[in-house]
């Protein structure tokens, strides 16, 4: 995950004047709330589902080393075999190895967060492999060069106009803003990677660790396909990734689609378990990469819980940010309040330490996130991080230290607001700031600042009796 | 409507930071609206900040500090705390404990003035069961419920139900309400666009309702907002809950 090279407030800037961006962000994330509000609604109980889903999370963290030894033994009993890798660079020459023994020419793939992760196109392709996506959306911005800004909706942040001119451009048929007619170009176009691909590679939603099956959800089929067609099938998954038992998986199945697109189940739900075995379908090979890049580090720490993430994408349509910038201001393959928090943690912190700056910590998130993880908590776990490794800034660990000496001593802090209460009464007309001086600058970009009060409630209270309490 | 007739109802008003230097008209309703309502409230002198800033800012050293000296402050009497900020509020009551966990001598001290610590509004529908408290004025209402009121502390029927007891008052519904303005403390400087296109956000929807007066119930919120409206140059008067209810006649 390599940071862009511009900084995070530049790119903030840059996506907060892209109308075009905001509008399609504006179009898509609040329709994707109202329909997670009305799918949860039509679960019974719905509280007790995401206790149970959060239970199952936490449990499986919780022992995740036993439960990968039986998913990978209950996958090599099914006949496929599974591959450990440390880090992105490991994940990526596994499968890169796979291709090359194999004779592998083209590559279909169906979406997967964690092959964004570990930049598995990049290699591949520089190897020479014909690499392409079937998921409509990963589709729309492989074609335009581009990353996923959305978790689910990796193509959220285009307007259908702009899809529309992407393909005309692309393919040579006509402008249309018509989303069959674009879906019916793009499904022409992929009908022919499928069958022709001799390598299917696809992400996993949820691994049964009893069974050593993986589960795949989809809306457009693409990954039923990319797994099945082709003759061998590489499944990318974090090590988290993880559920006990096909009960479990039940359960998780339950939130999953409702929290992301608010459907009770998305319209393909592919359990597979191992390659074929003697029938004619399915591929000839199975191969499951588990990938660490820096996951069984956090496990037991303040962020650990963020490994229960079940990458519904919940807590972007939530986010009052996420919905202000997108998912490419943040810079990183994981966006919004998740992705504030994973980066920074799967990452060396260095240059991603401002990211968890980018909350008001109005714990929208934390009220849609399935499976209640607590992220305010854990993006302020990070800015202690930040402070403490000392990357924070001076002006920080300064300020707070003079505002610390103010906060305990009551005669400090009256002068400190007799300091305030004459600067701003200098600066202000008619009882209020218009331009505040640096580090306070920002406040006057888009409010006025009242000038201190004249008596403090304190003041006032000196004197009323019972006020020494 | 007067409250349940317990017996004794002391309580001590933590006023917070903002409130004292900013909005001292928030700590004076609430004084005024707590005595008519018949309940004896103790200001304990010498309080400055819960340590929130610090807090968020990830400064934890200092966030102990300061949340050290206020836990002493309000050690000294036994009374409830009311905290007319939802956020400062949820500070007290779920952060207090967190940041003293393990300490023998502030992880108790944390823990009891957390189990004794309201936002106002709280403390009015959970503790003295008022819906009614009397008050009389005549506006339009858009109520915006402060993020951490409401997603911290879990205070959501409570305030607009005594916002529509109000006399003479009418709510209108704000569209998206529960969106954070934009606040954020040390957020609204330190990524003052965002915070900008948020509050930008809150303000149409605000100037859209047809309200002529905004009420939250956390001096944070209301310094955005009001801010945020004056440079747009809208009329709209800018109100805390306490500064409602407080208005009779």
């Amino acid at each position: 995950m390599n940071p862009q090279p511009v900084s995070f407030h530049r790119r903030i800037s840059t996506a907060l004047a892209d109308d075009q961006l905001r509008l399609a962000l504006g179009r898509t994330t609040e329709r994707f709330a109202a329909k997670r509000a009305a799918g949860l609604a039509s679960l019974p109980d719905v509280d007790a589902v995401r206790d149970r889903a959060r239970a199952i999370r936490l449990h499986t963290l919780s022992r995740l080393d036993t439960y990968l030894e039986q998913f990978e033994a209950a996958v090599s009993a099914a006949g496929g075999q599974v591959h450990w890798a440390a880090d992105a660079k490991e994940a990526s020459a596994i499968v890169l190895d796979l291709a090359r023994a194999r004779s592998v020419e083209r590559v279909v793939k169906s979406k997967s967060m964690v092959s964004e992760e570990i930049a598995l196109n990049e290699t591949l392709i520089a190897a020479g492999l014909d690499v392409v996506e079937s998921d409509l959306g990963e589709y729309i911005i492989q074609l335009a060069g581009e990353t996923p800004s959305h978790i689910i909706a990796p193509a959220v942040h285009k307007t259908r106009e702009q899809v529309g001119q992407l393909f005309a451009d692309k393919f040579g048929v006509p402008v249309t803003d018509d989303v069959g007619e674009m879906t019916a170009t793009a499904r022409s176009v992929l009908r022919e990677v499928f069958l022709r691909a001799d390598m299917g590679v696809s992400g996993v939603n949820f691994g049964v660790a009893a069974t050593g099956s993986l589960a795949i959800v989809t809306n457009e089929g693409n990954a039923s396909l990319a797994v099945t067609a082709p003759r061998i099938h590489v499944a990318m998954m974090g090590i988290e990734r993880l559920v006990p038992n096909l009960d479990d998986l039940a359960v998780m199945l339950q939130i999953l689609a409702r929290s992301a697109t608010g459907q009770k189940l998305t319209v393909y739900t592919d359990l597979l378990t191992g390659p074929r075995r003697g029938d004619p379908d399915g591929p000839e090979e199975l191969h499951v990469v588990l990938v660490d890049n820096g996951r069984s580090r956090l496990v037991g720490t303040e962020v650990g819980e963020i490994l229960a993430c079940i990458r519904c994408g919940a807590c972007l349509n939530a986010c009052p940010v996420y919905q202000q910038i997108g998912g490419h201001a943040y810079g990183s393959v994981y966006s919004g309040p998740v992705g504030a928090v994973l980066t920074p943690s799967l990452d060396d912190v260095g240059p991603w330490n401002t990211l968890p700056d980018a909350s008001s910590l109005c714990g929208a998130c934390r009220e849609a996130c399935p499976v209640r993880i607590d992220i305010p908590r854990m993006l302020l776990a990070l800015r202690a991080r930040s402070v403490r490794a000392g990357t924070a800034g001076r002006a920080v660990r300064v300020g707070f230290r003079l505002y610390r000496w103010a906060a305990t001593r009551p005669w400090l802090f009256r002068r400190a607001v007799a300091a305030a209460r004459w600067l701003t009464e200098l600066l202000a007309a008619d009882g209020w700031v218009q331009r505040l001086p640096p580090p306070l600058s920002g406040w006057t970009r888009s409010r006025d600042f009242p000038v201190i009060a004249s008596r403090t409630f304190s003041e006032r209270m000196r004197d009323r009796a019972g006020g020494a309490g | 409507m007067m409250p349940k007739p317990d017996a004794d109802r002391t309580v001590q008003l933590f006023a917070t930071c903002l409130v004292d230097t900013i909005r001292p008209s928030v700590g004076l309703a609430t004084l005024r609206l707590l005595e008519r309502l018949g309940v004896t409230v103790l200001v304990p002198a010498g309080q400055t900040c819960c340590g929130q800033p610090a807090f968020n800012s990830g400064c934890l050293d200092d966030a102990r500090a300061t949340a050290r000296y206020t836990i002493d402050l309000l050690e000294r009497s036994p009374a409830p705390v009311i905290v007319p900020s939802g956020s400062c509020g949820d500070m007290i009551v779920h952060r207090y404990p967190e940041l003293f966990t393990g300490d023998p001598i502030y992880g108790p001290k944390a823990d009891r003035v957390a189990a004794r610590t309201y936002e106002l509004g709280q403390y009015l529908a959970d503790v003295l069961e008022v819906g009614d408290v009397g008050a009389k004025a005549e506006r339009t209402i858009a109520y915006h419920p402060s993020c951490h009121l409401l997603r911290g502390l879990g205070v959501r029927e409570a305030v607009p139900r005594l916002l529509e007891a109000v006399a003479g008052a009418q709510s209108v519904e704000l569209p998206g309400s529960e969106e954070c303005c934009g606040f954020g403390g040390t957020f609204a400087v330190k990524m003052s666009e965002l915070s900008s296109a948020m509050l930008d956000r809150k303000l149409d929807a605000i100037i859209g309702s047809g309200a002529d007066t905004v009420v939250a119930c956390d001096a944070g919120c209301l310094l955005q907002i009001e801010g945020g409206l004056r440079r747009r140059r809208a009329k709209l008067a800018v109100r805390h809950l306490a500064e409602i209810l407080a208005e009779s006649e």
